[in-house]
């Protein structure tokens, strides 16, 4: 892409093809011979490694929608069903959905070091649009992708983001209305936004391609700022750029790996495993972590119409960068101010997600306009007025001079900022999760599980005395609809055998039919079948019970969860301590109190529990010693039927726990292994360099 | 390294896939030509075990005499265990991408035998039931059928198959088949064809009273499912 190239191919038939399609000089030209500044440093991985996550990205995109159903009836089953039936579905659902976050995480440090280094000034101008052009549509086809699933999260982000459409003057409503294709979010909308969806990563693609184009025109930014002026300056693309974009692109796998095979809820919200219900909204709609700054700036302006302006202005302020800043040296390096106003910018960016996260109350709201107003004035005030004021230290004569004088000095900053950023992300992931579940309740004692950290595996006994107690006590009002008999025999499973489940099926009366008279039929349940829910539908159900609906049990230890607070969920990324939705569930059926206490005004119909949200739960209290009689001797108390149904519910909710830690081990066993490697060639190449 | 010293458009690639007179047979050819095509290259790795690294070491060979610097065989051993070590982690990248497009486990569980009770097939009646998604005909054959199917010289036929060994021993009257046409996957329609069995309508193969192809395009005779007597009137199909 940098002009015609010398590149030509020796072999008759390749040169037969060169002469009319000279594609192979083109990638050679882009690719190969591609001169690359020698003093880059590891924050221009990014790049690479960004094109490597749209692969991803696409690649299990494109898989994912082939198993898929666009319907509102049927999205939330058919993601479930992807995870828990596909060969691999799992796998992939978790490098798609944490794929996602990577992929944000990794255009925003690329954004960060193109701001740090001044990429966007001239004659880079385009290349930096572009890019916020791609950062745009990520956005889009992030939030649309989040709304498939489904669930309550999906429904309401999608309801609430949608909604802020209706701030356009006159044309608000009809805007929104043509958005959802209903009266409210539904079924339209979700199949338009599965095919946007579907079309907008081939739009990034696209730009991409114009995004590298324009790159290899003005060539790449470098950490002096200074351009590259003869071939001193310059190491070919490959196999310098190519090695040490692949050792990159190995350590970011080594992150990637963890979410995917270790913390594959860590990112997401708990609320999104409680299929959509348009009649109730959730406590706290946050949005994913990597919208939570804009969502902070919407929120801190009390006008409806100047919020959103204030939020879509945030992110098109960028695209006015290269104007606004218009000092002549590009690398913050080398300005002393700059630099500091940086990383103060940085905060204030990180502290605005802390702050997109926390409930729109009190002190935050206050602090939210602050910086609200900070983020502004970074751009608007004080990059204007540093190129003025701003007296900026002598830049090295040529890339050359810098990589000479930089030889035996400090390659310290990269591994101090990287644990900086870690600390800050955590601590705006950390805040994310405090507003989850924050309704003032007892936090659940945390339990021991066998089938937590790394090697976690599931205790056979304690499932099957958990089905034991599900099937005597929770199934006369809760379903497990997501769990079919056969489930019970297969591996990583309760460890039943064939004939067994089969058995277990039996026992059971399904509803089948028509038959060839046109007529419902019952029949003994088959291994292929789902265990049968209690009542036909949701309003049976709630007229049984007092007008409460007792939920679904298959996903409830996914569904369900609690703040871990400040610092245990940073602590919790390391430990993989993810258990929040088991420990709170033995704690729920353990919590009853028979007298609530003194001043607790109980309503009628309801029932005291310490550790539910509100205290006032509808579900009397289900388990009492002895109730279910256990064959292999483990005691029949409370507090024993209450583990094993969890980790009975535990394993309904993940059935490839067991596959997915296994599978994780051999995948970190063979990255590092490969990362090693790739660092080691990599120096070996470079060597040739210095 | 001495691409280097030449200039930018010539890389360490370059050096790997350089002819030199030893080889110049087409493969190698081919792949020096390409050169720096890292394209090609990729997929020649991925295509083929032991020559990559061969070459690999060839090349390598031509870059560590031009620098002096390095131990070679160290040097080789690093690049072939990293190239190799990429290489099987590509592979098994591609074993989930592809398998999962076989079939679900709801959809194999969904694959169960099923039971199909005979009483109410009349004689010279059939019926079509599904399993696995394919249509499969139960035919009450009459005796003229049965004798039809067991007269004719069974070496005589395109799949030579005789009539007892596609019926249950003792169930004669009872015809199992997968309705599904061995041309190319269309249903034959019962009762119709000079043959009294079944007649494909797309390009006209006619099937016997024992489901064997007698005419047209179909290589094979219809498909026997695994079936077994549950009791006379009873058969479990799967
Ligand atoms: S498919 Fe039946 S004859 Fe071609």
């Amino acid at each position: 892409m940098s002009g015609p190239s010398d590149f030509q191919p020796t072999n008759p038939a390749l040169k037969w093809i060169e002469r009319r399609l000279p594609i192979m000089g083109l990638m050679h030209s882009s690719f190969v011979a591609y001169p690359t500044p020698r003093n880059l440093n590891y924050w221009w991985t990014f790049g690479a490694i960004l094109s490597f996550m749209l692969v991803v990205q696409i690649l299990t995109g494109v898989i994912l929608a082939m198993h898929y159903t666009p319907h509102a009836d049927m999205a939330f089953k058919s993601v479930e069903l992807i995870v828990r039936d596909v060969n691999y579905g799992w796998l992939l659902r978790n490098i798609h959905a944490s794929g996602a976050s990577m992929f944000f995480f990794a255009v925003y440090i690329h954004m960060f070091r193109g701001l740090y280094y001044g990429s966007y000034k001239e004659p880079r101008e385009v290349l930096w649009i572009l890019g916020v052009i791609i950062y745009l549509l990520m956005m889009a086809t992030g939030f649309m992708g989040y709304v498939l699933p489904w669930g309550q999260m999906s429904f309401w982000g999608a309801t609430v983001i949608t909604n802020l459409f209706s701030a356009v003057p006159y044309f608000g409503e009809s805007i929104v209305t043509l958005l959802w294709g209903g009266y409210a979010v539904g079924n339209p909308t979700l199949n338009r936004f599965f095919s946007l969806h579907y079309l907008l990563p081939f739009v990034i693609a696209g730009v991409v391609v114009l995004h590298i184009w324009a790159l290899h025109v003005a060539g790449q930014n470098n950490p002096a700022g200074v351009e590259a002026k003869t071939e001193k300056d310059t190491v070919p693309f490959t196999p310098y750029a190519t090695m040490k974009d692949m050792f990159g692109v190995s350590c970011f796998l080594l992150f990637f790996a963890w979410f995917i095979f270790y913390m594959p809820n860590y990112l997401g919200d708990a609320e999104n495993y409680i299929p959509a219900n348009p009649a109730v909204t959730p406590a706290h709609i946050v949005p994913e972590w990597y919208y939570l700054p804009f969502y902070a700036i919407l929120r801190s302006i009390p006008n409806k119409l100047a919020g959103v302006v204030a939020m879509f202005g945030a992110i098109l302020i960028l695209a006015f960068l290269p104007w606004l800043d218009s000092a002549k040296t590009r690398s913050s390096k080398y300005r002393p101010l700059a630099k500091q106003f940086f990383w103060m910018f940085v905060v204030v960016c990180i502290g605005l997600g802390y702050l997109g996260a926390q409930p729109p109350e009190g002190i935050y709201v206050i602090v939210g306009r602050i910086l609200t107003f900070l983020y502004f004035a970074y751009f608007l005030i004080l990059l204007p007025l540093l190129a003025r004021i701003e007296k900026p230290r002598p830049v090295p004569n040529s890339i050359a001079d810098d990589v000479l004088a930089k030889t035996g000095g400090k390659p310290a900053p990269m591994v101090s900022t990287v644990i900086a950023l870690m600390v800050a992300g955590g601590l705006l992931l950390g805040g994310a999760e405090s507003a989850r579940a924050a309704e003032g309740s007892t936090k659940p004692p945390a339990q021991k599980w066998s089938f937590s950290g790394p090697f976690g595996k599931f205790d056979r006994g304690a499932m099957q005395r958990g089905l034991k107690v599900y099937k005597e006590v929770c199934a006369s009002c809760h379903g497990l609809s997501f769990v079919a008999f056969r489930n019970l025999a297969e591996a990583g499973g309760p460890g039943y055998s064939v004939a067994q489940a089969q058995a277990f099926a039996s026992e059971y009366k399904v509803k089948d039919g028509p038959n060839d008279q046109g007529e419902m039929f019952e029949r003994p349940g088959r291994p292929a079948d789902y265990f049968p829910s209690p009542f036909p539908n949701e309003q049976a159900a709630r007229a049984a019970n007092g007008g409460a609906f007792p939920p679904d049990l298959s996903l409830i230890t996914k569904a369900r969860s609690y703040s871990r607070g400040f610092p245990m969920f940073l602590i919790d990324f390391f430990t993989q301590y993810q258990e929040q939705g088991p420990d709170y569930v033995t704690a729920l059926l353990q919590g009853y109190e028979d007298k609530p206490p003194a001043g607790f005004n109980l309503p009628e119909g309801s029932f005291y529990n310490t550790y539910f949200p509100g205290h006032a739960i509808k579900m009397p209290k289900p388990l009492s010693d002895g109730q279910v009689t256990y064959d292999d001797g483990s005691p029949a108390t409370v507090a024993q039927y209450a583990k094993d149904v969890t980790h009975f519910l535990m394993w309904a909710a993940e059935p490839h726990m067991e596959a997915r830690k296994q599978l994780g081990l051999q995948v970190f066993v063979f990255l590092i292994l490969l990362t090693v490697l790739l660092y080691f060639t990599k120096k070996k190449v470079w060597a040739n360099a210095h | 390294m001495r691409s280097h010293g030449k200039g930018a458009n010539r890389t360490i690639l370059d050096c790997l896939f350089r002819r030199n007179g030893g080889r110049k047979s087409g493969f190698s050819a081919a792949a020096g030509a390409a050169g720096a095509g890292s394209l090609l290259r990729g997929a020649r790795l991925r295509g083929s075990g032991a020559v990559p690294l061969a070459a690999d070491k060839k090349g390598l060979e031509i870059v560590t005499t031009a620098s002096s610097a390095d131990h070679p065989t160290r040097r080789d051993f690093l690049y072939v265990a990293t190239g190799a070590v990429a290489s099987v982690g590509a592979a098994a990248t591609v074993w989930p991408l592809v398998s999962q497009m076989n079939p679900d486990a709801s959809t194999v569980a969904a694959g169960a035998p099923i039971e199909v009770d005979l009483t109410p097939i009349a004689e010279g009646q059939d019926i079509k039931v599904f399993w696995r998604g394919k249509p499969i005909y139960i035919s009450h054959r009459t005796k003229k059928q049965i004798e039809e199917a067991r007269a004719v010289s069974v070496s005589s036929l395109p799949d030579p198959q005789s009539d007892e060994a596609r019926v249950k021993p003792g169930h004669d009257q009872w015809l199992v088949v997968v309705g599904i046409c061995t041309h190319l996957g269309c249903i034959p329609i019962a009762h119709e064809g000079q043959y009294d069995g079944f007649f494909c309508p797309c390009h006209g193969s006619v099937y016997d009273t024992s489901g064997r192809i007698r005419q047209g395009p179909a290589p094979t005779n219809l498909a026997v499912p695994p079936y077994t007597f549950v009791s006379d009137t009873k058969i479990q199909i799967g």
